[in-house]
C-alpha cells in the first residue's frame, strides 16, 4: 500500500486525462488501445510519461488481448476504448475473467450517453455482470485518477481485470485532481500454469468454479469497500442511489437535504449495503442514466424504488432532467419566437472526402457506409450513403448485398484508412475467397481522423512518435488476393479521374479497390492554400458550386461566395464551375 | 455562489481555448472549477457547446441547463440565439457579429434568420455584440478572435482584467501571446 509521506500535488485535468496519471501513479507499464470518443485522450496523456509504453492497436480486441498478454507477463498493463469498442473487444474480455491476470490489468470503456459521437447508446455495465468482472464508475476527475490508480491493488488481490466505466460528462469534464508520485512495480514472476492460461474445457471447466467463487468474494467485499458512500441528507424522506455523473446532476437537483447512496462500484452491486440505506429513509429513487441496471437489482431484492418509471432510459440526464422528472419543477428561461436551423456537423473545408462523395451522389450508386468522418458523406447535400452499421462493416456488408441483388455495378463500399486496418480486411479476404465482385473505396486520409489525428498501422507512426514500418494498404490489398491491375490509386480532388476510375472498376466483374488518396486537410503538414474568389460577373447562379457541401460556399444577393476565413483553396468547387467564374 | 458560463459556437472557432482560459482564471482565483467540453463529431462545423462552472463551494454537475447560465460566450450570432434559452434571466450575452451558415441554409433547406442581436435585444436581454474576428485581424491574427472575446466580456466574467490577462499567458503559447494579449487588449477597449 502507499506509504504516508506521499506528495500530494493539486491538478487540474480532464476526466480521461485524470485516467492517465492514475495509471502513472499505479506503476502501470503496457497500454494498449484503438481510438474511440470519449475514450481517445486516456492513451494519449499515458503515451507523454516515460515510464509507461503505450501504442494504438488495429483494433479493440487486440488491443485487449495486449493487455492481457502484458499482465499475464507480469507487468501492469491496461488498454482503453468507447463503449462500441468493447464489442469488438467481447471475445478476450470474458476470457479474461477465466483467467485471471499476474499483475493488475484495468479495462476501460466509456459510454457515451446522448450519442455525441457514436452510432448507438449502450449501457457498458451489461458487460460487466456477462462476464462476471468488477466494474468502478468515478463521477469526476479526481475519482477517474484514484478509481484508476487503486483498482491495480484489488486487481492483484482478487486476480481479474477491473472494468473502469467512464462515460462523455466524465471523461471529457475538467476538475481538481490530487497527484501522488509513481510507485514503481518489478514485472512479476511469470510461472507456467496452463491449468489457468490454457483454456480449453478440461481446464475452463476449473476456471469457472474460480469465477463464481472470486464474485461471491467480490460481492462480500463490495459491502464495506471505499468507493461505495452514504451521505445522510437533512431529512430522511428520499434517499437516492446513483452513480457516477448521475451523482453530480442529482447532488445540483436535490443539494444536501436528501439522502444519498453513491455507488463506485457498479459490479457486483452490494445487497446489505443498499437494504440497510433503503430502510433508513421514507423513498429510494434511484438516479441512473440508460438502463435500470441498480434498479433491476433493488428490485431483485424485493426493495421497491422510483426509477425508470420517473427517468428516461435514452440520452443523457441532467439536473434539469431530474428535476422535471421528478420534482416536476420547470425553468424559467427566455427563447426568441424564431426558426433557428440547426447546425449539423459537415465535412471540414478542404476535406479530402468531399470529391469522393460528390461522384458517388452523381453516380447515384448504393453506397455501403462506415465509421468515421466520412460518415457525413451521408448527409444533404451530398446524401451519398445507405448503409452506416459498425466498424468494418461497410465491405462486409457490400457483398452479402450483392450476392443476393447481383448489382455489383451499381454498389461500393467507402471505409477509411484507419477502419480498413481495424476490420475491414477480413471483410475483402470473404469477398476475394467467395468470388465477389464488389468494388472497395478506401478513402486513405493518412490519419485516424474523427477522433482527433491518432496513427495508425498505416501512417509510418507509433504513438510515442517513432518511426514504424509503413504498412501498404494496396499491399494488403494485393496480398488479400484482388488483381493488382484492380487495385487503383487516385486523388479524390480530382473529380474527373475518380469518376472515371470508378465507372471502369464498376464495370469489372471481380474485386477491385481504389484508394482514394489525400491526407486530411487538418494535418499540420498539409499546407493550406490562398482562398479561392468568385467572379461576381462570370457567376451565372446555377448552384453546382453549392453540390458539394462545402462549408464555405454561400449564396449572397443570388450569387455564390467563398468565404475566405474558412477556404482552404483545395479546388474542388473550382473544377465544377463551367463558366469560369471560381478562380485562385 | 456558482457562476455559469456558457461558450457557444461553431466546431473550429476555438472554443475550448476560450474554456481553458476562463477554467485557468477561475482556479487561480480559489474556487472550485469544472468545465466540459464536448469532443469528437461535433467538432466537425457543427455548433459546439463549453460549460464552465465556477464557485466558493463545490461544483457538482459540469453542464449548464436552462436558464442558468450567468453569461453566453458566443462566437456566432445564431448560436447565440439557440443557447438564449439556456441564459438566466437577467444574465448576459457577449457575442461576436459573425455569421457562419449552417448546412441547411446552404442548401436552401432553412433561412438565417435576420436582425438576431436586436431580436434579442427586443427580449430585454443584457447583449454586447461586436465583430470578434475583425478585433483579432487587427490585433494580428484572426486565430485569436477567442482571446478578443473574453476581452470583450471581461467586465461581466466576474475576474479583474489582470488575471484574466495572466491566464491567457498561462494558456496561450509564448508564440502567439503577444497577438492574443493585444487582442485581449482590445477585446476590453471595444467593449467600453
Amino acid at each position: 500500500m502507499l506509504p504516508n509521506e506521499y506528495r500530494i500535488m493539486k491538478d487540474f485535468m480532464l476526466g480521461n486525462q485524470a485516467v492517465a496519471e492514475g495509471l502513472y501513479e499505479a506503476g502501470v507499464r503496457f497500454i494498449s488501445s484503438y481510438p474511440g470518443t470519449p475514450s481517445t485522450e486516456i492513451t494519449e496523456f499515458a503515451a507523454k510519461y516515460d515510464e509507461m509504453y503505450a501504442e494504438w492497436a488495429p483494433n479493440e480486441k487486440v488491443a485487449l488481448e495486449a493487455a492481457l498478454g502484458a499482465a499475464i507477463g507480469g507487468g501492469r498493463s491496461f488498454c482503453a476504448m468507447k463503449h462500441v469498442g468493447l464489442n469488438v473487444a467481447a471475445d478476450p474480455l470474458f476470457i479474461t475473467a477465466y483467467t485471471g491476470i499476474n499483475a493488475g490489468m484495468v479495462i476501460g470503456v466509456a459510454d457515451d450517453p446522448g450519442m455525441h459521437s457514436s452510432q448507438n447508446e449502450q449501457d457498458s455495465r451489461h458487460y460487466a455482470i456477462a462476464a462476471k468482472l468488477p466494474m468502478l464508475e468515478p463521477s469526476d476527475s479526481a475519482e477517474c485518477l484514484e478509481f484508476a490508480r487503486d483498482a491495480y491493488d484489488l486487481s492483484e488481490k482478487f486476480d481479474t481485470p477491473f472494468i473502469l466505466r467512464l462515460s462523455t460528462r466524465v471523461s471529457h469534464a475538467r476538475s481538481t485532481v490530487e497527484k501522488r508520485d509513481r510507485v514503481e512495480h518489478e514485472i512479476r514472476e511469470y510461472v507456467k500454469n496452463p491449468q489457468k492460461y490454457v483454456m480449453m474445457p478440461a481446464n475452463a471447466k476449473g476456471r469457472h468454479t474460480v469465477v463464481e467463487k472470486r464474485l461471491a468474494d467480490l460481492q462480500e467485499y463490495v459491502e464495506n469497500c471505499p468507493f461505495n458512500k452514504i451521505e445522510h441528507g437533512t431529512d430522511n424522506k428520499i434517499g437516492i442511489i446513483t452513480a457516477g455523473t448521475c451523482y453530480t446532476y442529482a447532488k445540483e437537483c436535490f443539494g444536501n437535504t436528501v439522502s444519498f447512496l453513491k455507488l463506485g462500484m457498479v459490479n457486483p452491486l452490494p445487497e446489505k449495503l443498499i437494504r440497510d440505506f433503503a430502510a433508513s429513509v421514507e423513498r429510494v429513487i434511484v438516479i441512473e442514466e440508460l438502463d435500470g441496471v441498480i434498479e433491476a437489482h433493488c428490485k431483485a431484492l424485493g426493495i421497491a424504488v422510483d426509477g425508470k418509471n420517473l427517468l428516461p432510459k435514452e440520452g443523457e440526464l441532467s439536473p434539469e432532467l431530474i428535476a422535471a422528472c421528478v420534482l416536476g419543477k420547470k425553468p424559467d428561461f427566455k427563447a426568441l419566437d424564431e426558426k433557428i436551423p440547426v447546425r449539423p456537423p459537415v465535412l471540414c473545408p478542404g476535406c479530402p472526402h468531399r470529391g469522393v462523395f460528390y461522384v458517388l451522389n452523381k453516380l447515384k450508386l448504393y453506397v455501403s457506409g462506415d465509421i468515421g468522418c466520412y460518415t457525413l458523406g451521408a448527409v444533404a447535400p451530398l446524401n451519398a450513403m445507405d448503409t452506416t452499421l459498425c466498424m468494418g462493416a461497410s465491405i462486409s456488408a457490400l457483398h452479402g448485398y450483392n450476392m443476393v441483388r447481383g448489382e455489383n455495378d451499381k454498389t461500393v463500399a467507402v471505409i477509411g484508412d484507419s477502419t480498413f486496418m481495424h476490420s475491414g480486411i477480413t471483410g475483402l479476404a470473404n469477398i476475394v475467397y467467395n468470388g465477389g465482385h464488389s468494388t472497395v473505396l478506401i478513402l486513405d486520409n493518412s490519419i485516424t481522423g474523427m477522433t482527433g489525428h491518432q496513427d495508425n498501422p498505416f501512417t509510418g507512426v507509433t504513438l510515442k512518435g517513432k518511426p514504424a514500418p509503413n504498412i501498404s494498404i494496396e499491399k494488403v490489398c494485393a496480398a488479400v488476393g484482388v488483381n493488382e491491375d484492380h487495385i487503383k490509386i487516385v486523388d479524390p480532388n480530382n473529380i474527373g479521374e475518380l469518376e472515371a476510375t470508378i465507372k471502369a472498376e464498376l464495370a469489372t466483374d471481380e474485386p477491385s479497390v481504389i484508394i482514394c488518396r489525400r491526407p486530411c486537410a487538418l494535418l499540420k503538414q498539409v499546407k493550406r492554400l490562398p482562398s479561392l474568389k468568385i467572379d461576381t460577373a462570370k457567376c451565372k447562379s446555377c448552384r453546382a458550386c453549392m453540390k458539394i457541401g462545402c462549408p464555405c460556399i454561400s449564396m449572397k444577393d443570388n450569387k455564390a461566395v467563398i468565404d475566405d476565413t474558412m477556404c482552404t483553396g483545395c479546388g474542388l468547387c473550382e473544377q465544377l464551375c463551367r463558366f469560369g467564374a471560381i478562380t485562385k | 455562489m456558482i457562476k455559469n458560463i456558457m461558450i457557444v459556437g461553431v466546431g473550429g472557432q476555438g472554443s475550448l481555448l476560450a474554456s481553458r482560459i476562463l477554467g485557468r482564471a477561475a482556479l487561480d482565483a480559489g474556487y472550485d472549477v469544472k468545465v466540459s467540453e464536448v469532443h469528437g463529431m461535433s467538432q466537425r462545423g457543427g455548433s459546439v457547446i463549453t460549460y464552465v462552472r465556477y464557485g466558493d463551494e463545490p461544483v457538482y454537475s459540469p453542464v449548464i441547463c436552462k436558464g442558468e447560465a450567468d453569461v453566453i460566450l458566443s462566437f456566432e450570432q445564431l448560436e447565440a440565439s439557440r443557447w438564449l434559452p439556456n441564459l438566466k434571466i437577467g444574465g448576459a450575452i457577449i457575442t461576436s457579429t459573425q455569421q457562419i451558415n449552417p448546412m441547411p441554409v446552404i442548401t436552401g433547406a432553412a433561412e438565417y434568420p435576420t436582425e438576431l442581436i436586436s431580436k434579442l435585444k427586443a427580449e430585454n436581454v443584457n447583449v454586447l455584440a461586436a465583430d470578434a474576428v475583425d478585433i483579432a485581424k487587427k490585433a494580428g491574427s484572426v486565430k485569436a478572435s477567442n482571446v478578443a472575446l473574453i476581452g470583450l466580456a471581461s467586465h461581466v466574467l466576474g475576474f479583474e482584467c489582470e488575471a484574466l490577462r495572466s491566464a491567457v499567458a498561462a494558456c496561450v503559447p509564448e508564440k502567439a501571446l503577444e497577438i492574443n494579449l493585444s487582442a485581449f487588449d482590445m477585446g476590453v477597449q471595444a467593449a467600453l
